[in-house]
């Protein structure tokens, strides 16, 4: 902590859409008093001064998709006392884990004509490399949970960040189940964006990644039982998670099965 | 590649045309036509050096990551290279395989600032190649979203992005600090705050919304909700002239190409947002389907990102700037009345009178908000009808291929998609509007770097970051960008 008392934040962007640094920006009630009570130190989104480490908590946004991003991670973790993914991509692999699925090769020469220059390796969640000490969930994160967290870390208090199934948040707002007619990712899902999308007409499609101990390898299977194909189901559990380590071995399990078949 | 090719704009992209497309000597000759400049006056002379190095290594205040380096040899501009090494994220690859249905969701994730716009130019393209018709209530709303995309992606540009170089503050935050900006700041998070608040009453949230799907909404906004929004743009009057004013007393450097060709669309009856035809300052013309036979892409390494040619010709010049010197005429009177208030001029071909052309959208666009607004709560009088206009039809999955084009907030973007019998993606191009400005920001950089070697290396970064930010460029779309390194010999 520096000499005003302010906690120093930092800001890393990884592979990312820059959207999760945007809900930081559009707190705009508050951005000014945040900005009073930590001292952004290193956010180059929104400032060309850049005030090098130590920092009290640093958020990475964005997936690891590089050697240089994996350094980069290495030293984030090195200068700041608490690292925090934020959002899905860095804490799932998000959507650019969506390539994964592909050879490397195969998805470079379907963009660039001289792939040759590129180094991207396989997209993984910052927590691959480094350790966490706290993850903002979503795609986007939402902008309370991040006022939440750092509010916790300004007096010393555990934020409340819900890691259960977003289908008891869907039911406390009396929202109608969509699962039996939709691909519906609710269950698996874990809460705390307000059951958005199910409010709005549209099935979860699980931005905010697995639920705290959820069966995925089940709920696959149940999927599978309802008629869907493997593509499909993996397609969707695999859209904003694919590198977290239920949905592979959950995609593995519903593979076997099918062989046994 | 031989020197005509060159000169006619078309680069080889057969294997072993090497990986160095542009020459230096060929860069060179194009530093030989001397641009019309006339930079502010350098506070901070420098001596005639050497050997100068300047580099910008992570370039602040824009979206997505890029680096500028520029070396300086016997007072001369030797090398100028814009390395967007935002890491790619392959959408195009990825989305292959994908059910038609998941694309307009992922793509939104191309970027944070501008997902509408691509969620609403794949839903343009994907009903193209799937045959669907929307209703004239669904088009009202989608324009209504991309309005207030513009809108919000506007007021953080011009105050937070833009305003802390002409002011000298690194930040908006520090911009806070002093009692006479205050009120301004405040004021400008008030309109982005609004802003976001109306992509969330249609979209359901700001970053990222889920409600515009193929065919129509998942849901109809709410009335109330409207209302009270209603209110508060109606009170944001004071907030936008304000902000206006604040522009209008900026001291923009000029620097303007003749050759330059800006690209928007250009639409019969609106000012363009989702709809028009593609025009240019020098005649071209197309649509979404014949896009590809007049714009084409090259992969020019180590840049991550992809650089836009009109073929046949050089670079080309899209965003608000352009929007505003081809649509003048389709601008509300207001609009129009508040530029000769500011005493601006359209068309104007200065690259930094980009941010005017913003300030008078963001009037633009709450003034079109107003007005759409209005319309979709009196509609809201029956809700259930406007339920009936707007719920997603059922679409089976076939065969075809579907292009669009939008003015997104940082200008033309262009998606295409090739389904199969499935309606699963064979293939996908996408085309985002920074992509189609990174070589003209490079054509940029080379005329407006000349003028600046009597400055400290300071300011020559300082003054290229701001040439490039004037673009508002948004690299995490075109890496699929900014350091800047001076090198001085």
């Amino acid at each position: 902590m520096q000499e005003s008392g302010r906690p120093r934040l930092a800001v890393y962007k990884l592979s990312s859409c820059a959207g999760c640094q945007l809900q930081i920006l559009n707190v705009e009630d508050l951005l000014l008093d945040i900005a009073a009570a930590v001292e952004i130190a290193y956010f180059p989104m929104a400032s060309r001064q850049m005030d090098p480490g130590p920092y009290d908590i640093g958020f990475v946004e964005g997936a690891v998709t590089s050697p240089e991003e994996i350094q980069r991670v290495k030293q984030a973790r090195q200068q700041c006392r608490l690292l925090v993914a934020l959002g899905s991509c860095a804490a799932f692999g998000g959507v650019p884990a969506n390539k994964n699925r592909f050879a490397q090769r195969v998805v470079e020469q379907q963009v660039y004509q001289h792939p040759e220059v590129l180094n991207s390796v396989e997209a993984r969640p910052v927590e691959h490399y480094v350790r966490l000490d706290a993850t903002l969930r979503g795609c986007p994160i939402h902008p309370e949970e991040f006022l939440e967290l750092v509010k916790g870390a300004l007096i010393g208090a555990t934020p409340r960040l819900p890691n259960y199934s977003l289908c008891l948040e869907c039911r406390l707002r009396e929202n109608a189940c969509l699962f039996a007619q939709e691909l519906c990712l609710g269950p698996i899902t874990a809460a705390g964006c307000g059951a958005l999308c199910p409010r709005l007409g549209r099935s979860c499609q699980g931005c905010r990644g697995p639920a705290e101990g959820v069966n995925l390898a089940g709920f696959a299977r149940l999927l599978q039982e309802k008629g869907y194909e493997r593509a499909i189901i993996q397609n969707q559990l695999g859209k904003y998670a694919a590198a977290a380590p239920g949905v592979a071995l959950a995609m593995a399990a519903l593979r076997w099965e099918e062989e046994r078949r | 590649m031989n020197e005509a090719q060159s000169e006619a704009g078309l680069a080889s992209t057969a294997p072993g045309s090497g990986s160095q497309p542009q020459q230096p000597q060929q860069r060179q000759e194009r530093l030989q036509s001397q641009p019309q400049l006339q930079p502010e006056q350098g506070q901070h002379q420098q001596p005639a050096q050497a050997q100068r190095l300047v580099q910008v290594e992570y370039m602040a205040r824009v979206e997505g990551e890029a680096s500028l380096h520029v070396k300086i040899e016997d007072s001369r501009l030797q090398e100028l290279v814009l390395d967007v090494f935002e890491a790619p994220r392959f959408f195009q690859g990825f989305l292959v395989g994908r059910a038609y249905t998941d694309v307009p969701e992922l793509v939104s994730r191309i970027c944070g600032i501008c997902p509408a716009s691509h969620q609403l130019t794949a839903l343009a393209a994907l009903e193209t190649a799937l045959g669907v018709e929307v209703s004239e209530e669904v088009r009202l709303l989608r324009r209504l979203l991309a309005v207030a995309q513009i809108f919000q992606s506007h007021v953080l540009h011009v105050c937070l992005l833009a305003l802390p170089d002409y002011l000298h503050y690194p930040s908006v935050l520090e911009m806070a600090q002093r009692a006479e900006l205050r009120p301004a700041v405040e004021r400008a998070l008030r309109l982005k705050k609004l802003a976001n608040d109306l992509t969330a009453w249609v979209g359901g949230r700001a970053v990222h919304p889920v409600t515009a799907v193929i065919g129509g909404f998942t849901s109809v906004p709410d009335r109330q909700e409207g209302e009270a929004l209603r209110e508060r743009l109606a009170a944001a009057e004071e907030d936008v002239w304000v902000l206006l004013r604040l522009v209008a007393t900026l001291c923009l450097p000029q620097l303007v190409r003749d050759e330059v060709e800006f690209v928007a669309l250009v639409h019969e009856q609106e000012y363009p947002v989702n709809e028009g035809e593609l025009r240019s300052s020098r005649g071209l013309v197309a649509r979404p389907a014949t896009y590809r036979a007049v714009i084409e892409e090259r992969h020019v390494p180590p840049s991550h990102a992809l650089h836009s040619y009109v073929r046949g010709r050089d670079t080309l010049f899209v965003g608000p700037l352009a929007r505003m010197n081809l649509n003048w005429h389709h601008l509300p009177a207001e609009v129009r009345q508040a530029a000769e208030e500011m005493g601006w001029e359209f068309p104007d071909g200065n690259t930094f009178a980009s941010i005017r052309a913003r300030a008078l959208e963001i009037l633009f666009a709450w003034l079109e908000s107003r007005r759409l607004l209005d319309e979709v709560l009196s509609w809201l009088n029956s809700p259930s009808q406007v339920e009936r206009k707007v719920r997603p039809p059922r679409v089976a999955g076939r065969a075809g291929e579907g292009a669009a084009l939008t003015e997104a907030p940082r200008g033309l973007l262009y998606h295409c998609y090739r389904l199969d019998r499935q309606g699963r993606v064979e293939s996908a191009d996408i085309v985002s509007p920074t992509a189609h400005n990174v070589a003209n920001m490079q054509r940029d950089l080379e005329a407006y770097v000349p003028a600046l070697l009597d400055r400290s290396d300071e300011e020559i970064a300082l003054q290229c970051e701001m040439l490039v930010r004037s673009y508002d460029p948004c690299f995490s779309c075109s890496a699929h960008f900014l350091k800047v390194q001076i090198d001085r010999k």
